[in-house]
């Protein structure tokens, strides 16, 4: 009889069955409601709250108190100002890197190696393949590569193409590089996935129509692929702004490179100053979404997400 | 804009010439050492069952093919090796190929803009208002239906004003009423601007109502080329023969020749068929009569000279469609002869099972050049019964076809 408000009888559907159906909804959707509730917004509740608290006075190294201290944002981005812009630059700049990397690549594999299934699972498995290996020993393995005696680099100086005292680690070149390297496989299998649906009859038409093969691809291929581009570089403007890996000491940065996530891992693990790191915080997850919001927006395809 | 074929728009029909193409896939010949001219100015269809190569023939011409060998001019130039964007050609294609993301004005600006016509927008509003589309300007081509979106594809095309457009069946997803409306409108264009048009079809009734010259395409190859009329009432092979409309055929050998007839024995029954609408005039020959030619008599009529008398023969079936009934009637060693007749009074004439001769004008029969082995032709099961179950496949067919 329970089944009976799931069955589509000759009766038409009732309200009270509408209704039943929506409190099973509801009762299946409860345990994701209760971890959002628990691990994101307690969390986030907690981090605006600390981001607030103002120092004991006459109290310990990492003892903050209950407060509201708005004050704490001004500090903050007077102190870290240029990490903060640091870190949207440099994600710009990775983003676009990793961009113009990864489109070739994901029509490559998408449209070229169409009628080559065998190839294009190949390919594909390359793109993910460096997933196999942690993220950090992959980053680290770029800083031995790069370091001032390293391959690379020690080859370079005995052929005498660079000088002695050249360095690429620890430079603004290395972390935006890492960035990018980091990020392609984010971008290039959304786009890929774009691409892949892509009709070659509208290039055809569009060749037909008097376009050439750029302005073909600039007014066709392009839009027609641009729910993967966006998705693509959201997926990595988003992390790759608040990366803290990349950029740190330990692997292809250094203090001069320090992006917004070092300030915000110093600060809370170092210095212990909480209310500083939570207000670092809150002001990337801000910008963050401003930043993505407007550019959703522009790109008119809100329907993409 | 250095070359006056895509600059600017044509100020006629060119010519289209194809030299000795062929073009291989791998695995198959599409096209045999196809030689084809088509006069400036004309309405040229292509016609043929699926898989004939008329298709390809198109993507050659537009250029988004090449050919293994041969070569294609447009106006007398060679445009064999030039690219599909640099060719005076425009293509309504069978899919629309209609830009999604882009408004139907912007689909069918886009030509236009691409040769930076000044006047792009205006001149998009008229082509639109020509298919009658105008107030749909503004919607993307998802929003609208089949028919539309194939009148918007015609629209992106025509605007252009190509010296030859091409039409890859750019009539089928039209219902009978909107389709006759741009046939004539295509005939419109098409003799206002004197454009040479290209239409790809397996639709015998559309080739023949709309084109000056049709080609009957078989096997990568041109079986029969000529006016509409000609290739019905004088279809030189067993392929167009059937193809185009219905034809009863029989394979016998020459008895005897006369200065302007040939006489046919078919078992016991002599057919006599005109000299010059014979290809062949000696040895084993398949001879030929369209189904609206035959007279169905109750009683052995008269022979008279210039007459053919078959029968007598036997009513297996009787289909009323409207204008005309269609028999079938056997006759023994004949087989089964379809026979056309109009209603000119109620109801069939005779019924099933009936003794019927059939008679026909010596001057309506043709001989073909080949024998009907030579065609696919399937055993005709012709009952009524069957001939629904086989036009509800082919519906069905042309529905999977569409979607």
């Amino acid at each position: 009889m329970a089944f009976g408000a799931f069955t589509t009888t000759a009766a038409p559907p009732t309200d009270a069955g509408a209704r039943k159906r929506s409190k099973v909804a509801l009762i299946l959707l409860l345990p994701g409601l209760a971890y959002l509730a628990l691990f994101f917004l307690v969390p986030l509740v907690s981090l605006v709250l600390t981001s607030l608290q103002s120092k004991v006075p006459g109290g310990d190294i990492g003892e903050y108190q209950f407060d509201l201290v708005f004050a704490n944002y001004g500090t903050v981005v007077g102190q870290y100002g240029e990490h903060i812009l640091r870190s949207f630059g440099y994600a710009l700049v990775a983003t676009v890197l990793a961009l113009l990397f990864s489109y070739p690549l994901a029509y490559f594999l998408g449209v070229t190696l169409r009628r080559f299934p065998l190839l294009q699972a190949l390919g594909l498995t390359l793109v993910i393949a460096p997933f196999f290996i942690s993220f950090l020993l992959r980053t680290l393995a770029w800083k031995q590569i790069l370091s001032d005696e390293g391959m690379v680099l020690g080859t370079l100086k005995n052929l005498s193409v660079l000088p002695a005292d050249a360095h690429v680690t620890g430079t603004a070149g290395a972390v935006i590089f890492g960035l990018a390297y980091n990020f392609i496989p984010f971008m290039t299998l959304p786009i890929y996935t774009s691409l892949e649906k892509l009709d070659l009859r509208y290039v055809e038409a569009g060749g037909d129509l008097y376009a050439s093969p750029a302005r073909t691809f600039f007014s066709v291929t392009l839009p027609l692929s641009a729910p993967g581009v966006i998705s693509g570089t959201l997926l990595t403007f988003i992390p790759a702004a608040g990366d803290y890996v990349n950029a740190s000491n330990s692997f292809l940065g250094s203090p001069d490179t320090a992006m917004i996530g070092n300030a915000i891992e110093s600060n809370f693990l170092t210095q212990q100053n909480y209310p500083a790191a939570a207000s670092l915080s809150i002001i990337l997850m801000a910008t963050i979404l401003v930043l993505v919001a407007a550019y959703v927006r522009r790109s008119g395809t809100e329907d993409l997400v | 804009m250095a070359d006056g074929g895509a600059g600017g728009f044509a100020e006629a029909g060119a010519d289209l010439e194809l030299v000795g193409i062929t073009k291989r896939f791998p695995g198959f010949t599409a096209i045999e050492d196809l030689n084809l001219t088509i006069p400036a100015g004309s309405f040229f269809a292509l016609l043929g069952p699926s898989g004939c190569g008329k298709t390809t023939t198109l993507r050659l011409v537009a250029g988004l093919e090449d050919p293994t060998a041969g070569r294609i001019l447009i106006g007398g130039k060679d445009v064999t090796t030039t690219k599909p964007y640099q060719r005076p050609v425009n293509t309504v294609f069978q899919s629309y190929a209609l830009f999604p993301h882009m408004t139907v004005l912007e689909n069918v600006a886009f030509g236009l803009k691409r040769r930076r016509i000044a006047d792009a927008i205006p001149r998009a509003h008229e082509a639109l208002r020509l298919v009658e589309l105008d107030h749909v300007a503004q919607r993307k081509p998802a929003q609208l239906s089949g028919g539309q979106q194939q009148r918007v594809a015609l629209a992106r095309a025509v605007v252009n004003r190509p010296a030859l457009l091409l039409l890859d069946e750019p009539l089928g997803a039209l219902d009978l009423k909107l389709r006759r409306q741009m046939q004539l409108e295509l005939k419109d264009i098409q003799q206002d601007v004197g454009l040479t048009f290209l239409h790809v079809t397996h639709d015998q009734e559309e080739a023949m109502t709309m084109a000056d010259t049709v080609a009957v395409m078989n096997k990568g190859e041109i079986e029969q080329m000529g006016a509409p009329e000609e290739l019905y009432e004088l279809p030189k092979t067993a392929f167009v023969a059937n193809f185009l409309g219905q034809s009863n055929l029989f394979t016998g050998t020459v008895s005897s020749t006369s200065a302007d007839s040939i006489v046919v024995s078919v078992g016991d029954t002599k057919i006599e068929v005109p000299r010059e609408r014979a290809q062949r005039h000696a040895g084993a020959v398949t001879i030929g009569v369209r189904p609206e030619k035959l007279m169905l008599h109750t009683s052995a009529p008269k022979a008279v000279s210039g007459t053919n008398v078959i029968g007598p023969g036997r009513v297996t079936d009787v289909s009323f469609s409207g204008v005309s009934t269609q028999y079938q009637v056997a006759v023994k060693g004949l087989g089964s002869i379809v026979v056309f007749a109009q209603n000119m009074v109620f109801g069939p004439v005779v019924n099933v099972g009936a003794e019927v001769w059939l008679a026909w004008t010596v001057d309506h029969g043709f001989g073909l050049a080949d024998d009907p082995a030579d065609a696919p032709r399937f055993e005709p099961d012709t009952s009524t019964r069957s001939l629904a179950i086989q036009k509800r496949e082919s519906l069905e067919a042309e529905l999977d076809d569409e979607a």
